[in-house]
């Protein structure tokens, strides 16, 4: 009997009578391979050829620092902006009931659909000195394009959809019993909300904040219109490798990009440690 | 005027529950408010002005816009590439998600993460891992060129960087789908006669339609407004290499807002049915799509 279940645990699969396992598994794995994990992983020996003294003098260049600096800077404000309105949105958007709310439901996902290319001209077009706001804000000695203020804008547009849709299937899972529980113990609304629903909202609330963080490093469409691209104030991550590549130095852009993604690794990692932590403390993924 | 403001008001004062588990009228009020006006400015916003610096010089400028010849050959060139792309995505996505959701076996967690790595990588990272594996520099470019085969900056490179980056979308929705689903339905079909291919096609196929056509219209949203990845492994040839958001770029950098403008446009338009389809798909068919509200 032991002996059995020991080998029934040692088994690479259980058995079933559904064909196609190894049809199906197999390209998978093929595919996946070809198009993702052999290309991704040139990058990583590509780097490593480069020596480890090669690789540090690019990644300690100032100007590829100032571009890190302002990728994750940038991110990291948009990140935040969004988490606040974001939960604030996905809060209205479950709980109250108002004409049209189905449609902006639906228009939350804009970012998600609307190529990255596009929200960056039009985003430009609003908020460049000449522009529909920034025509407005001139006058004022306030400058959003062209400055890191601009690429905090596009990267909010970007992240909006990841904060709201985290936390939006948490909040219709929350048990009205808990509310009565706490308002019948004589809490007041805000002390509810404070200690009672924002402590349980919080992992998927961290989350979102990862994902939109993480989507603002990387991203690129959407920001390059808007940045001005200076070098060392207004210039991103990406671009940095973009303009590495077009001047064929191969191994700048693969260096910076074997730190963006290592540094993107360690934020799955975060995010994986997150969720877990949350089905752990709360008995529900975020 | 005053009827709209009464209508917005009826469900905060007709809402049944007791004071005390809600906000107060007028903290809702504030908080639509504010929830709105972010929505308005953010994700409105670009939109309208989308379509009015497309028409800002009439609709005979636009119109011509859209027909100029190097515009005709990149909205060609955006359909012929999401054409290659989603279909191999598809039978990648059901192919993954059968092995994945009908059987049991070691390593499935992590090969699910492995799936969805293309989701965390920058989109100019998505290009560069093509360029390093057939650029000049690289182990197989010199083979490559000296057999005359083109795929950095040319059709080939663009399809495979657009393959990269639109990867996960129809697996990562049916997984789950066809996780919750079970092997019930396949059993029984196999057990009363039925071959593994009738089994798909028949059984499993009409169980995840709704849940693969959520994933397809996704990916395909993605695959036609891909920038960064593709502007990367394109080379920027006029009327050969460029898709639609690299024709965006090179009239915008050229000052021709309009025509920028009017390209743009038509993405937008993709982007709006993409939504709206998406919309009536969670709506009607919410219980046979996995991701409604989760991706």
């Amino acid at each position: 009997m032991t002996a059995t279940l020991a080998a029934a645990g040692w088994r690479p699969r259980k058995p079933s009578v559904i064909p196609g396992f190894g049809l199906t598994l197999g390209f998978t794995l093929a595919y996946l391979s070809l198009i993702v994990l052999i290309p991704l992983a040139g990058i990583v020996w590509r780097s490593a050829a480069l020596g480890w003294p090669r690789f540090w003098a690019i990644a300690t260049d100032e100007r590829t620092l100032q571009a890190l600096k302002v990728s994750f800077g940038t991110a990291l404000v948009a990140a935040l902006v969004n988490v606040v309105f974001g939960t604030i949105i996905a809060w209205v958007l479950v709980r109250y009931r108002f004409p049209g709310r189905r449609v902006i439901d639906a228009m939350v996902d804009l970012p998600f659909a609307l190529p990255t290319a596009v929200a960056g001209i039009a985003l430009t077009a609003i908020y460049a000195p000449n522009g529909w706001i920034g025509s407005l804000l001139t006058p004022l000695g306030i400058k959003i394009a062209f400055t890191p203020v601009g690429i905090v804008i596009a990267l909010i547009f970007i992240g909006l959809p990841f904060v709201v849709r985290t936390v939006e299937p948490l909040i219709e899972e929350i048990d009205a019993e808990v509310e009565e529980a706490a308002a019948t113990l004589g809490a007041k609304r805000l002390q509810t909300i404070s200690r009672v629903l924002l402590p349980a909202l919080a992992p998927a609330i961290l989350t979102g904040f990862a994902l939109a963080f993480a989507r603002g490093v990387g991203e690129y469409g959407s920001v390059i219109f808007i940045a001005g691209n200076i070098p060392y104030v207004s210039e991103i991550a990406p671009l940095l490798i973009v303009i590495r590549l077009e001047e064929y130095d191969y191994a700048a852009a693969t260096a910076i990009a074997a730190i963006m993604l290592a540094l993107s690794f360690a934020m799955l990692l975060v995010i994986n440690l997150i969720q877990a932590w949350s089905r752990r403390r709360f008995g529900h993924g975020a | 005027m005053a009827l709209d403001a009464s209508l917005a008001h009826r469900p905060a004062v007709v809402a049944a529950e007791p004071a005390a588990t809600t906000e107060t009228p007028v903290v809702r009020m504030v908080l639509i408010a504010a929830a709105l006006a972010f929505l308005a400015f953010f994700l409105l916003l670009p939109l309208i002005v989308v379509f009015a610096e497309a028409l800002r010089n009439g609709f005979e400028a636009y119109r011509s816009a859209l027909t100029e010849p190097d515009t005709v050959s990149a909205i060609r060139l955006t359909l012929l590439v999401a054409a290659i792309a989603v279909p191999l995505n598809l039978v990648f996505g059901v192919a993954a998600a059968w092995a994945i959701a009908k059987f049991e076996f070691k390593g499935k967690a992590f090969l699910i993460t492995l799936i969805d790595l293309p989701f965390s990588v920058s989109p100019v990272i998505s290009g560069l891992v093509y360029v390093l594996l057939f650029g000049a520099g690289s182990v197989l470019g010199p083979w490559l060129k000296s057999h005359g085969i083109e795929i950095l900056f040319a059709v080939p490179g663009i399809v495979l960087a657009t393959i990269f980056v639109t990867f996960p979308f129809v697996a990562r929705e049916l997984i789950p789908l066809m996780q919750d689903q079970g092997t019930g339905d396949e059993e029984a079909a196999l057990s009363l006669g039925a071959s593994g291919w009738q089994t798909f096609r028949l059984v499993t196929l009409p169980n995840i339609r709704w849940g693969l056509l959520y994933g397809v219209l996704l990916c395909n949203a993605r695959a036609m407004g891909e920038f960064g990845a593709v502007s990367v492994v394109s080379g920027h040839v006029r009327g050969l290499t460029n898709t639609m958001p690299l024709q965006v770029e090179i009239l915008y950098n050229e000052y021709n807002f309009a025509a920028s403008f009017a390209v743009a446009s038509l993405l937008a338009l993709l982007a709006l049915l993409t939504l709206g389809l998406k919309s009536i798909l969670e709506f009607r068919y919410g219980d046979h799509i996995a991701a409604a509200k989760k991706h």
